[in-house]
């Protein structure tokens, strides 16, 4: 616990916007490195999944932050905000250059979103997403009313579940990688599940760690 | 036989090939993992020597062919084609090989036979993927049509760039046809075997839906998952745009009476 208490200590002299700056930093790097053979004879492909890959990762390290912060006291709220718009940037860049650099061709564009399930989900994933991004700041959290927003960003689950089918549905045979972050997810929320049961059976009050006006 | 030079001919403009660099590390070569960049880091744990082709079923001399004594008996010729993969990449490969008419004509063909099956090597201690089984009934699988097979375009890949055969690549013997998606181009084969009925393919067996026996290049048959209408052409960096897709990936004229009255919507 000791330990634990240090490390909320510690974390606190970390400013939350180096999330956003490492985030722009690997974004360049990546389209560097496509641009530079880092990528492999076929970047584009490459550089899609990678920024998926890693919008997903921050999608269930933002997910991890409430889990962590009940079941081991470790304390990463303040960086929540920072993950998850960091999650938006690398998935919005993701589908950019699936837009621009893959398909290219507008009429093609609407054709894949509604013949091609992976790509429904997938959009469908974004467009959930678009709304929580937007009533990320402060002011919009204080005009919507807390219970309004937190209950607006329980989206997220199921962007989150889908945006890890859509990873599931791309592959050509049942790969391991895509299992793993859908299995990280569905995890992240079973933990969730129990509680909304209870809370909603009218137990809220014996949480004993209060998470401020963030929801679960 | 020979037709030297058909990438040429086929489509009536030279084919600049991928380098070398872009054709021995973009592969798809399951048997070392799904990544494309797989295949390049794993399959030189494949030992290639010695090799043997054991060519059965309905031919005259059936037998374990050893490796040198096939390429004892075969002209090896330099071929340009292009590969179209399923997955809507391509390249354009300076392949070296023989053809198979070459090698079903020298062990004999007997009459009946109407289809030619093909097996990859199974040995899981040097073909990581194997150990881990991945959905794949392993050996993976191929097959053509006796008249595809016997086709002057389709050939036995034994090198490219004038080297021999890269083991990421299917060394040291492969197929290649050239009209057909790349998976049908079955790698490393062990094993050749003239039936009368249409042999299993491996990716036929996994998603029938999506992938046929015949599996011809063809820009009017989407792929359920993706449009088949347009390529990427590997090699060509962040901005390049995609290509069209050429019926048969430009071999229509050399090909397309194979399939003459046949629905290929159908026989996809």
């Amino acid at each position: 616990m000791r330990a634990v208490a240090a490390f909320n200590r510690a974390v606190r002299l970390v400013p939350p916007h180096i999330i956003y700056a490492a985030g722009f930093l690997h974004i360049a790097w990546l389209f560097w490195q496509g641009q530079t053979g880092g990528l492999g004879p076929e970047p584009i492909n490459a550089l899609e999944r990678a920024l998926g890959e890693t919008g997903l990762k921050f999608i269930i390290a933002g997910l991890a932050v409430t889990p962590l912060l009940r079941l081991a006291r470790v304390n990463l709220m303040r960086f929540r905000r920072a993950l998850g718009l960091t999650a938006f940037l690398y998935i919005s860049v993701h589908l950019l250059v699936w837009l621009v650099l893959d398909i290219g061709l507008w009429s093609e564009i609407w054709a894949d979103i509604v013949k091609r399930p992976y790509i429904t989900v997938g959009m469908a994933g974004f467009i959930l997403l678009v709304p929580l991004a937007v009533t990320s700041t402060d002011g919009a959290m204080r005009r919507m009313g807390v219970a309004a927003w937190r209950r607006l960003h329980r989206l997220v689950y199921l962007a989150a579940v889908l945006g890890a089918v859509h990873f599931v549905m791309i592959g050509k045979t049942w790969a391991l990688e895509p299992l793993v972050y859908l299995g990280a997810i569905l995890t992240l929320l079973a933990l969730r599940a129990g509680r909304l049961v209870s809370r909603g059976r009218g137990n809220a009050g014996d949480s004993r760690i209060r998470t401020d006006s963030f929801p679960g | 036989a020979g037709l030297p030079g058909r990438g040429v001919a086929a489509t009536g403009d030279a084919l600049e090939p991928n380098s070398y660099e872009d054709i021995t590390s973009y592969n798809n070569f399951y048997e070392f993992g799904t990544d494309k960049g797989d295949p390049v880091k794993y399959a030189g744990a494949l030992t290639t020597e010695p090799w043997s082709v054991e060519i059965d079923g309905m031919v005259e001399r059936p037998g374990r062919y050893d490796f040198a004594d096939i390429m004892a008996q075969m002209t090896v010729e330099e071929r340009i084609y292009r590969l179209r993969c399923v997955e809507a990449w391509s390249m354009v490969v300076p392949w070296q090989g023989f053809e198979l008419a070459d090698l079903l004509n020298w062990v004999g063909v007997r009459p009946e036979a109407k289809y030619v099956a093909f097996e990859t090597l199974y040995r899981p201690e040097e073909m990581r993927a194997q150990r881990r089984g991945g959905g794949i009934d392993w050996p993976y699988r191929e097959g053509l049509r006796l008249d595809e097979a016997m086709h002057p375009l389709t050939i036995m890949a034994t090198g490219l760039y004038g080297k021999p055969m890269p083991n990421q690549n299917g060394a040291p013997i492969r197929l290649v046809v050239p009209w057909k998606y790349g998976f049908k181009s079955i790698k490393s084969v062990v094993k050749i075997t003239l039936t009368d009925s249409e042999p299993e393919t491996t990716w036929n067996m996994l998603q029938p839906s999506e992938y046929g026996f015949y599996a011809n290049v063809n820009p009017n048959v989407d792929h359920p998952r993706w449009s088949q209408a347009r390529e990427r052409v590997v090699g060509g960096g962040l901005f390049a745009s995609k290509q069209p897709t050429l019926m048969f990936n430009g071999y229509e004229d050399d090909v397309a009476a194979l399939y003459e009255g046949m629905d290929l919507e159908r026989f996809y």
